[in-house]
């Protein structure tokens, strides 16, 4: 079995997801682009999980994505708060926690 | 139910009053009738729990320690969690959980500026728990613990509730008691550490001063140490200044709390702590403390008479009966110290009772200024004839509560226990006797001043003087009650102090004042014709059984 | 050390008896119940007085006249008990010396067949493992002082419904009359001497109220407070005497530590067992407590200040009943006085001369005085100190006989005084009465009675008491007055002088009174049947009663009516010395009637003719002559200026005594506290707080505040400059992060 098409995969993911969360301004992109990330791992877990015949890895990925659909549950929440009270969802404008 | 009581009663009555605090801290602020009724159903459950132990109590031996529990508590000090009740700590736990219902009561309406009930009554369970816990404790750290837990909540309400000059108050109070635990504790730790004792408990320690043969000089040393830790809080002649200030500054139920109960941990240290575990420095300081404790009579009725605040005078009038009750543990006799415990209790109530009235007439007048009160029998009558029971109470009349504090510590006093100057003595017992009568001048002359003649012209229209309302009637009326019934049949209290003062004395002192000691013989001029027994053992038992059989 | 100890047995081997008996007739054995009904009372009214129609006084009423009936009885029990009681007697184990033994057995002299005083205990208390009982203790004393305080109070009781009616605290007064009785009788049934002292003090804070009783008006709560507080002298030294004596008795009893009872006591002391300077120092203290509670000089200033008071209170208290404790006390602990004062065979003692100065003392000072009252105040503390010197001589029956009389005639006096006032309001004899003898015969018959039987002539009651005590000083030679204690000459001086005084200055107040023109306002008028009859029986008893003790060997009446009171009074048992008697003597009593006489002549010449005289020449009624010896003579003048000043006693006590202690005394004290005790509280927290000044700038400031600062500054700085980056937007953070994260991760490649 090739990795490296996994790991490929995962990677363009990652990349694309990263990219998405530095560069979109609208909340819920910058949410489903972290769900890019987190996919991009579990690609890599899974993979090699499948490699080494261990079931750790594949856990360990049903962890995530359990924590990940929560996670988004709660972000889309706090998008949905902030559009009720701002009607905008774009990030540059919020920095409630400058210093 | 009597198992129950055995293993978990004194616990219960213990820690009760911190479960009520942690039900009380999840209400909010606002809902101050809740506050107050959760205050009240817990000292009342507390007072309950007490009831039942006193019908648990084994009347016919009150030296022994009952509803004991010893569980190893702090391993790495060898401290224990040791608590028992005996018939010298009954009457004090008694005293305690009647005290502390009344005075919730008594604040039901009127709170002190800046009000608050939580907080107020917070603080007030947790007094009831640290008075218990010193009473029953068995343990000296225990003992320390809940000695110091009452400090806290002391000094915040007479910080946060009190008159106008609180903050000077409330420091000085803290800072006296501070500095008398600190050599107190002090003291404890020599103690522990010079006797080797295998746990801090009354009974090992005192076993151990024997075993170990602790030098005299350092038994005089830690006996100092705890005289001054205890003293303060009695608090003893020259010791004393915090008490007038902290009583003229706190609130009413505050000044309540500290005559009634406060002042006797003090005492009780001694009567519990410094004489039956080093009795021999008991003997040696004995002089000493009668003699400040005659002074502290002379010298607070003296200062009494000199007041123009009727808070204050009252206050300088604890620190002469508290004379009285020093002189009866001075005299190191079991009848001084029965005196001594019939005194704390008279005069938790008496006093008490005055500080209660205080604080209602402050309520009503807005002043305590004895020059300007006048008449009180004629606007308020029931209050007045009460305020005069009670100055005749405090005052040692027979027939009521004080006297039977007064007059056996005088007894006493004239034949001390083995080993005391008996002249010294005499000489304090007539000091003491002159003390009553100024104690008669100071209360009636306040008496007269504040109850009798006709109102001043500024209150003589006033509509707030009323006549005392239910709840003061609720709260007074049991200590009015007990007042009289203890001085009708003082037994109540004899009773129960008896039998474990004769023990803890015999154990320590091996006084047995019924038979005349030589110097006594001596001192009547007359040793030659009277039987010295007590000097001579063998011959002694031999002259009784003659009697006995001839006798018949 | 064992042949040392032997017991003072009189019987072979069964102990000390101390001369009562636990048997006897049911009353005499539950005489208890007799201060329990005006306890009752007391208890009845406090509660439901206000709400009864006549304001708890039909209570009080009830209750006392049960008790009086009950007192009837258990006199007629215990006269029946005197002679005819075989029951067994209860001794007492003692350790003490073979010597002393004589003393033992010679109790059953006297009056030949042993009374047994009837004694019943319970336990009220223990310490010590001793128990301390309550009980009481039924001998002849006893029982005629219920018979005289229940009378009184009944009397008083009756009378004071009609005299206080309409009182602001008439409910009140009530109540603390019948508090009185019960601790009155409390008191004479008193088993020991702790509840004596219990019953004593009580007495007193009901004379306290009372006289207080219209406290309204400062000079009453004055009066008060003086009352209390030198009774509270004197108590100071009945608190120490009865420690003394309890420890004392205590030493001679094996296995006991102490004794309060009264019965052992004077057992003891009679028999020898106490040591004699133990019992004189008791005996002194006691004696002080006497000194205040019976008035007798130098603490007697009290008395009349006590006037103020309600009229019945000082009739039944201060005249009858309270006043007398002190003396009761005396006759109760005889015992411990006879052999503390070695009054046996002695010509001089303080308690003799106390009572002897006293009667001369109060005699004179009843002369200036313008208040009814207070003439008769100043008499009774004259006719206690009578008593104290009977009992001072020896003279005990004498002494008790002179109590019983002298309470009935003097409160019929004080009753006839109040209802006087009752009709003009005031008790100022000179501005305010005068010539009531026609507008009030009852009060004036009844208040002549008891004049002429305090003024001591035959055949009134007064007489026969006074000449006992005259007789009882042992007598001089001269009047063949022998048999007594001692040869107390000295004290039959003042006794005769004393009749003289009082007999003249009753003169003066009846006069003063009853005769010349009414000087006062509006019209007076006799007053009611609740008060005119009350008098009467007490002037019928002031004639009577002087018969119970006619002397031994009095001719005109049979053998087994003579010396009655003396046979059923005075104890013959082992808790009462064994006293002489003097024998009667016709000369002395000829002679004081002769002197009594003839003051009242003197007096009489003076008033009723002298200024009788004056009066109508001037057309007014006068009190006394414009040119009197007063006026006349400088030294006269100085003399009742010393009188009116009351030999400046007061001042010494009010001013000197009390304000000092008030006043400097107290300042002083109080100033030591601040300043002193104080000043070194607070010098210690200030220097305190000087040295944390020092530790505070010096160390705190700028070393260890220093290092802190720095820190802190430090990290400020740099918070400062980090803040730059927190721009609060999320995807700066994640930019960072993720730029750390590559770095990282870098790093780790190239290390790892």
């Amino acid at each position: 079995m090739l990795l490296n098409q996994f790991l490929l995969l995962s990677a363009v993911l990652f990349a694309i997801g990263v990219y998405g969360v530095l560069a979109r301004r609208n909340g819920v992109l910058v949410l489903m682009s972290i769900e890019l990330i987190l996919n991009a791992v579990n690609i890599n877990l899974v993979a090699f999980s499948a490699l080494r015949e261990t079931v750790g890895g594949e856990v360990f990925a049903l962890f995530v994505i359990a924590v990940a659909a929560a996670e988004v549950g709660v972000g889309l929440a706090m998008v949905l708060l902030l559009y009720r009270n701002r009607r905008s969802i774009d990030l540059t404008e919020i920095d409630l926690m400058r210093g | 139910m009597e198992n129950l009581l055995d293993g978990w009663g004194l616990t219960v009555a213990t820690f009760s009053p911190l479960v009520g605090v942690a039900v009380m801290l999840l209400i909010p602020k606002d809902q101050e009738e809740r506050h107050k009724l959760i205050a009240l159903v817990t000292s009342l459950w507390v007072a309950f729990v007490s009831v039942l132990l006193l019908i648990g109590f084994d009347l016919d031996h009150t030296d022994r320690l009952q509803f004991v529990v010893d569980k190893v508590w702090i391993d790495v000090i060898s401290s224990h969690y040791a608590v028992g009740l005996d018939g010298m700590s009954l009457p004090l736990l008694l005293l305690t959980v009647l005290v502390v219902p009344l005075c919730i009561v008594y604040s039901w309406n009127h709170f002190p500026e800046p009000r608050n009930p939580k907080a107020f009554l917070i603080l007030i369970l947790i007094l009831e728990t640290g008075m218990i816990g010193t009473f029953v404790a068995q343990d000296l750290v225990l003992f320390f613990v809940f000695f110091e837990v009452v400090l806290l909540p002391m000094f915040f309400m007479i910080a946060v509730w009190g008159g106008p000059n609180r903050r000077y108050a409330s420091l000085k109070f803290f800072l006296f008691t501070l500095f008398g635990s600190a050599l107190m504790l002090v003291s404890f730790l020599a103690l522990f550490f010079l006797t080797g004792a295998e746990s801090f408990v009354f009974a090992d320690l005192a076993d151990n001063v024997v075993a170990h043969g602790v030098s005299r000089t350092a038994q005089l040393w830690i006996f100092g140490g705890m005289l001054l830790g205890f003293g303060i809080k009695v608090p003893m002649f020259p010791f004393h200044t915090w008490l007038p200030d902290a009583h003229t500054e706190a609130p009413t139920v505050g000044s309540v709390i500290l005559a009634a109960v406060l002042l006797k941990l003090g005492t009780y240290g001694f009567i519990r702590i410094a004489i039956p575990i080093l009795p021999e420095a008991a003997v040696e300081w004995a002089p000493w403390i009668g003699l400040l404790a005659v002074i502290g009579i002379i010298y607070g009725a003296l200062g009494c008479l000199a007041q123009t605040d009727m808070k204050r005078l009252i206050a300088f009038s604890s620190v002469a009966h508290m004379g009285f009750v020093m002189l009866g543990i001075a005299t190191l006799t079991d009848f001084g110290i029965n005196a001594a415990i019939m005194g704390m209790v008279a005069h938790g109530l008496i006093t008490g009772m005055l500080f209660f009235l205080a604080g209602s007439m402050k309520e009503r007048y807005h002043t305590l200024e004895i020059s300007r009160l006048g008449g009180l029998l004629v606007q308020a009558p029931r209050m007045g004839w009460v305020f005069g029971l009670c100055a005749m109470a405090s005052l040692g009349l027979p027939g009521l509560a004080g006297f039977w504090g007064e007059f056996p510590a005088i007894l006493s006093a004239y034949s001390p226990g083995n080993g005391v100057p008996v002249e010294t003595f005499r000489t304090f017992m007539v000091v003491a006797a002159l003390g009553t009568v100024l104690a008669a001048g100071y209360l009636l002359w306040l008496l007269q001043r504040a109850a009798f003649g006709t109102p001043k012209e500024e209150f003589a229209d006033d509509p707030h003087i009323t006549d005392a309302t239910r709840e003061e009637w609720i709260a007074w009326a049991p200590m009015i009650a007990l007042i009289v019934a203890i001085g009708i049949y003082p037994n109540l209290v004899f009773r129960v102090t008896d039998g474990a003062v004769d023990a803890s004395l015999h154990e320590c002192l091996q006084v047995n004042a019924s038979e005349l000691t030589s110097e006594q013989a001596e001192a009547l001029g007359c040793a030659d014709i009277y039987d010295v027994a007590g000097t001579d053992d063998g011959h002694g038992d031999g002259h009784a059984d003659e009697h006995a059989a001839v006798g018949g | 050390m064992t042949d040392l100890l032997t017991l003072a047995a009189s019987a072979a081997g069964s102990g000390l008896p101390l001369g009562i008996t636990e048997g006897g007739a049911w009353l005499l054995r539950n005489v208890w119940l007799i201060p329990l009904l005006p306890a009752l009372s007391f208890v009845g009214i406090l509660f439901f007085g206000k709400r009864l129609p006549k304001g708890g006084s039909e209570l009080g009423i009830a209750f006392v006249g049960i008790a009086f009936v009950l007192a009837l009885f258990t006199a007629v029990a215990w006269i029946d008990h005197r002679d005819d009681f075989h029951g067994e007697e209860v001794t007492r184990t003692v350790a003490v010396a073979e010597h002393h033994d004589e003393h033992g057995d010679e109790h059953h002299g006297g009056h030949g067949h042993p009374s047994l005083a009837v004694h019943n205990t319970v336990t009220w208390f223990q310490s010590n493992g001793v128990e301390f009982t309550v009980g009481t203790l039924v001998d002849g004393p006893a029982v005629m002082m219920l018979v005289v305080v229940t009378l009184v109070s009944l009397l008083v009781h009756v009378y004071s419904t009609d005299y206080v009616a309409g009182d602001r605290r008439y409910t009140h007064f009530f109540a603390f009359l019948s508090l009185f009785s019960a601790s009155m009788l409390l008191l004479v049934v008193s088993e020991n001497t702790l509840q004596l002292l219990v019953a004593w003090e009580l007495v007193g804070v009901c004379s306290f109220a009372l006289i207080g009783h219209w406290w309204e008006e400062k000079p009453n709560s004055d009066a008060a407070l003086k009352a209390f507080l030198t009774n509270r002298v004197g108590d100071m030294g009945l608190l120490v005497g009865v420690t003394i004596l309890f420890f004392t008795v205590g030493s001679a009893l094996p296995g006991q530590f102490g004794s309060f009872s009264i019965a052992e006591t004077n057992a003891l002391a009679n028999a020898g067992a106490l040591s004699h300077t133990a019992l004189l120092v008791a005996s002194c203290c006691l004696m002080a407590a006497v000194m205040s509670k019976s008035g007798q000089f130098f603490l007697h200033t009290w008395l009349p200040d006590a006037m103020a008071g309600p009229t019945p209170v000082s009739a039944l208290i201060h005249a009858a009943t309270m006043v007398v404790a002190g003396v009761f006390m005396i006759a109760r602990m005889y015992g411990v006085f006879f052999e503390g004062f070695s009054i046996g065979g002695s010509s001089i003692n303080m308690m003799a001369l106390v009572g002897g100065l006293t009667t001369l003392v109060g005699a004179s000072l009843a002369f200036v005085q313008s208040d009814i009252k207070k003439v008769l105040a100043y008499s009774t503390i004259s006719q206690l100190g009578y008593m104290v010197m009977a009992l001072g001589v020896g003279a005990w029956t004498a002494a008790m006989f002179h109590l019983f009389t002298h309470a009935f005639f003097k409160a019929c006096l004080f009753l006839g005084s109040g209802s006087a006032a009752h009709a003009v309001h005031s008790f100022d004899m000179k501005a305010d009465m005068g010539g009531l003898r026609k507008e009030m015969p009852h009060t004036f018959r009844t208040f002549v009675i008891g004049s002429i039987a305090l003024a001591g002539l035959p055949p009134l009651a007064g007489f026969w008491s006074k000449d006992e005590i005259l007789v009882g000083t042992g007598g001089w030679g001269l009047f063949g007055g022998t048999g007594g204690n001692g040869a107390y000459t000295f004290m039959l001086v003042m006794g005769i002088a004393t009749a003289a005084l009082t007999a003249a200055y009753m003169t003066r107040c009846v006069y003063l009174t009853f005769f010349g023109e009414f000087r006062g306002h509006g019209h007076p008028h006799e007053s009611g049947p609740r008060i005119v009859v009350p008098l009467w029986i007490l002037a019928g008893l002031a004639i009577v009663a002087g018969f119970l003790n006619l002397p031994k060997g009095f001719p005109l009446v049979p053998d087994s009516l003579q010396e009655r009171f003396g046979h059923f009074v005075e104890p013959v048992a082992g808790y009462f010395p064994t006293i002489a008697h003097g024998t009667p003597s016709w000369s002395l009593a000829i002679f004081s009637t002769l002197v009594v006489a003839a003051a009242i002549g003197v007096a009489y010449r003076y008033y009723f003719v002298k200024v009788e005289a004056a009066s109508k020449a001037c057309g007014k009624s006068l009190t006394e002559l414009p040119n009197g010896p007063t006026t006349k003579y400088p030294l006269a003048r100085r003399g009742h200026n010393l009188l009116v000043q009351k030999y400046y006693l007061d001042h010494l006590y009010t001013d000197v005594i009390a304000g000092g202690t008030k006043g400097p005394l107290a300042d002083v004290a109080y100033s030591v506290n601040q300043n002193v005790i104080d000043g070194v509280v607070n010098a210690a927290g200030e220097n305190a707080v000087k040295a944390g000044n020092l530790v505070y700038h010096r160390f705190d400031q700028l070393v260890v505040d220093g290092v802190v600062n720095t820190s802190g500054r430090a990290s400020s700085g740099a918070g400062e400059e980090l803040r730059k980056i927190q721009t609060g937007k999320v995807q700066g953070y994640a930019a960072i992060l993720f730029a750390a994260a590559t770095v990282l991760a870098g790093v780790f490649i190239v290390i790892v």
